[in-house]
């Protein structure tokens, strides 16, 4: 029997890093209750290779649960599926990612299990002598951590942050079962029709993914300067984010938008250019690695959290570094 | 689409007040929010589900009822709504409901949205800035057996059978078409906020607002409150908040001031640099 569960991610048929965090953190679960590791995808034509990677990034066994009208995410035929399965084999912990679909399906998954589950937790741990689950989250905007566990109901259920783990490097020797499970015809049948995806938005970006994030704000002074951050941004392969103020004067769309009302975002390394770092702000950006700031004023409080700050003028500052950036480039090839 | 005259939409939207971001403080032995002092308001991402039903109300017909569940106070969070534009409000109140964690929370809610008679769209803010879960709208759908798409961005269509939106997702907008009765929760990209009118204002003072209490509703006692709750808080601690960082100014030489920083950037190996 497997008592540590992961939900693993996929898009179109590919696994995404997600779930390979959330096996290094399961697997760390795992070892300390001396117990076994499963990862549960749900999803259509993804490949033994795709199944086998999950085994060789962690877990003991895979739950393949196939079917076409499974292959998009949707909540009530996914949470359905999945409860049948939970009721079944009983996992103590399941894990999935606080994603669009970790945080939409695991709090519908909880309602139906009867189940206590934490929010976009960056630290887990085995409390000794209960073997209860310790869930340590960021709330009220980041400004504390709280730890959260669930003694009596099972299974105990937390979401991820994206980014806050590094996945185990790969294990090409590791043995682990891959178990398919046939979807259930009344568990896959749902009110709601999955039309289509449209990824042509214009200005869509996924910043929660992006390892280097390039913020602009209200210093930018106008939509046009956003150019100079994504120049810079090409030069770091870094994807462009901003605050509030940018996004409501309409110089770039909401997508990008970080913080209390935007995207909460963990990468190796975020620069901040004429953001001041509001309380709001902050609490989209304090689980990022390495935060630089650039502003003139002394006194901004992105400067106080920054582990690099800039205080100058970011339209003399921001063209420097990427030109910077782009002679190293150069000198290197 | 609906017209107006053939059957108005029901719908109700569940608000919750939140202390103004900020100024929060903790009880360190509960690991609750002590609520007094801090001024309260709607969570701010609540507006934009009440003005997501107001606009389909005002293509469809029907009516905007919210529901909020909180201490007495909270009946202020439903005035504003009122004046905003909303048809009426119920307050949910009992001091069996304090400490619910958000399975409590949707539980109670659900309870109160049956006592309402239902409704024909439920929508819900995507999350409280205090909580900050986003677990509550979920919940209510599965509570309610009704169907559920979160992160909300457009409406695109709504008949009489169902309600088709777009949902903001890592890799797009995914499409969905949802039958009636359903659930949304809604991301600010869903429309520009209205201002309360001088006319609402008035309006939602004159309003009565029922409260509803732990006996109002068909309740199993031991889901209540903090009893009830499945969660438990056991520790809250403050995050170390400055990182103590390096600092350099400009002064006129930017170039100097990016060399600083392009040899951190090196030293953490953030950009690959050219030496070897
Ligand atoms: C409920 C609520 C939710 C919110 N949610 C969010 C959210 O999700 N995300 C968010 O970002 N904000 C949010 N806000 C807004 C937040 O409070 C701030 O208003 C906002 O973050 C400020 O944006 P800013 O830093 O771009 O602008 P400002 O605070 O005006 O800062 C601009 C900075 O640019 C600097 N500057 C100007 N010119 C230059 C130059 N040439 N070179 C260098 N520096 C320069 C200035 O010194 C200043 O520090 C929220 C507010 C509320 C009430
Ligand atoms: N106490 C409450 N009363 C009414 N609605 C609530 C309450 N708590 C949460 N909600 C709704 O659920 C959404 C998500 O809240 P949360 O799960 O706490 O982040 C909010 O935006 C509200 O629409």
């Amino acid at each position: 029997m497997s008592f540590i569960w992961t939900i693993a991610e996929q898009h179109d048929g590919e696994l995404k890093a997600v779930s390979f965090e959330l096996l290094a953190r399961g697997r760390a679960l795992a070892d300390a209750l001396d117990t076994r590791l499963a990862s549960v995808l749900i999803g259509a034509e993804v490949s033994e290779a795709q199944l086998q990677e999950l085994v060789v990034r962690g877990a003991d066994e895979v739950y393949y649960i196939e079917d076409r009208r499974l292959a998009e995410f949707v909540c009530e035929s996914w949470s359905n599926t999945l409860a049948t399965l939970v009721r079944q084999y009983q996992p103590a912990v399941i894990l999935a990612a606080a994603t669009s679909t970790g945080r939409t399906l695991m709090p519908h998954l909880a309602v139906k299990l009867n189940a206590g589950l934490t929010a976009d937790c960056t630290e887990l741990a085995i409390e000794a002598g209960t073997d209860n689950l310790l869930q340590t989250r960021p709330a009220i905007g980041g400004n504390i951590m709280a730890t959260i566990k669930t003694p009596d109901n099972r299974p105990q259920m937390a979401t991820v942050r994206p980014r806050s783990t590094v996945p185990l490097p790969r294990d090409p020797q590791r043995a682990g079962k891959i178990i398919r499970v046939p979807a259930d015809e009344a568990e896959v049948e749902t009110r709601v029709r999955v039309l289509g995806c449209r990824t042509d938005a214009e200005d869509f970006v996924n910043l929660e993914e992006a390892e280097v994030v390039v913020a602009g704000g209200k210093g930018m002074k106008r939509a046009e300067n956003f150019a100079l951050l994504r120049d810079l941004a090409a030069q770091l392969d870094a994807m462009v984010g901003a605050s509030r103020d940018a996004v409501d004067r309409g110089w770039i769309g909401y997508p990008h938008q970080i913080g209390l009302s935007g995207k909460t975002i963990s990468p190796k390394l975020y620069i901040g250019a004429g953001i001041s770092g509001s309380i709001q702000h902050l609490a989209g950006i304090k689980t990022a690695e390495t935060i630089v700031s650039v502003n003139r004023d002394p006194d901004a409080p992105l400067h106080s959290i920054a582990d690099f700050a800039i205080v100058g003028d970011l339209f003399e500052v921001v063209p420097e570094l990427t030109r910077r950036l782009k002679a190293l480039k150069a000198a290197e090839t | 689409m609906l017209a107006y005259q053939e059957k108005p939409v029901k719908i109700i939207v569940p608000i919750k007040q939140v202390p103004e971001t900020g100024n929060v403080k903790m009880d360190p032995q509960t690991g609750t929010m002590i609520r007094s002092g801090a001024a309260a308001v709607v969570n701010p991402l609540d507006l934009y589900a009440i003005e997501a039903a107001l606009r389909l109300r005002e293509r469809h017909g029907g009516s905007v009822t919210v529901v909020s569940m909180g201490p007495p106070a909270a009946i202020k969070a439903i005035r504003e709504a009122i004046a905003m534009g909303c048809d009426g409000g119920v307050l949910v109140s009992d001091r069996k409901f304090a400490g619910s964690d958000t399975w409590a929370t949707s539980y109670t809610l659900a309870a109160a949205i049956r006592w309402m008679g239902g409704s024909d769209l439920i929508v819900a803010g995507e999350r409280a800035t205090d909580g900050d879960t986003a677990q509550v709208g979920p919940g209510l759908a599965a509570w309610l057996d009704v169907p559920l798409a979160t992160y909300v961005a457009h409406i695109t269509h709504a008949s009489e059978a169902g309600i088709s939106v777009e949902r903001l997702t890592e890799e797009g907008y995914q499409q969905v078409e949802l039958a009636l009765p359903a659930l949304l929760t809604v991301v600010k990209e869903i429309a520009t906020v209205r201002l309360p009118t001088l006319r609402g204002k008035k309006r939602a003072r004159q309003t009565e607002v029922p409260l509803l209490t732990a006996a109002d509703l068909d309740l199993d006692g031991a889901r209540l409150g903090l009893k009830g709750s499945p969660t438990k808080v056991v520790k809250i601690a403050r995050p170390k908040v400055a990182r103590g960082g390096e600092r350099v100014a400009v002064n006129g030489d930017p170039a100097a001031a990016v060399d600083a920083l392009i040899a951190f950037l090196e030293q953490r190996q953030l950009v690959t640099g050219g030496r070897q």
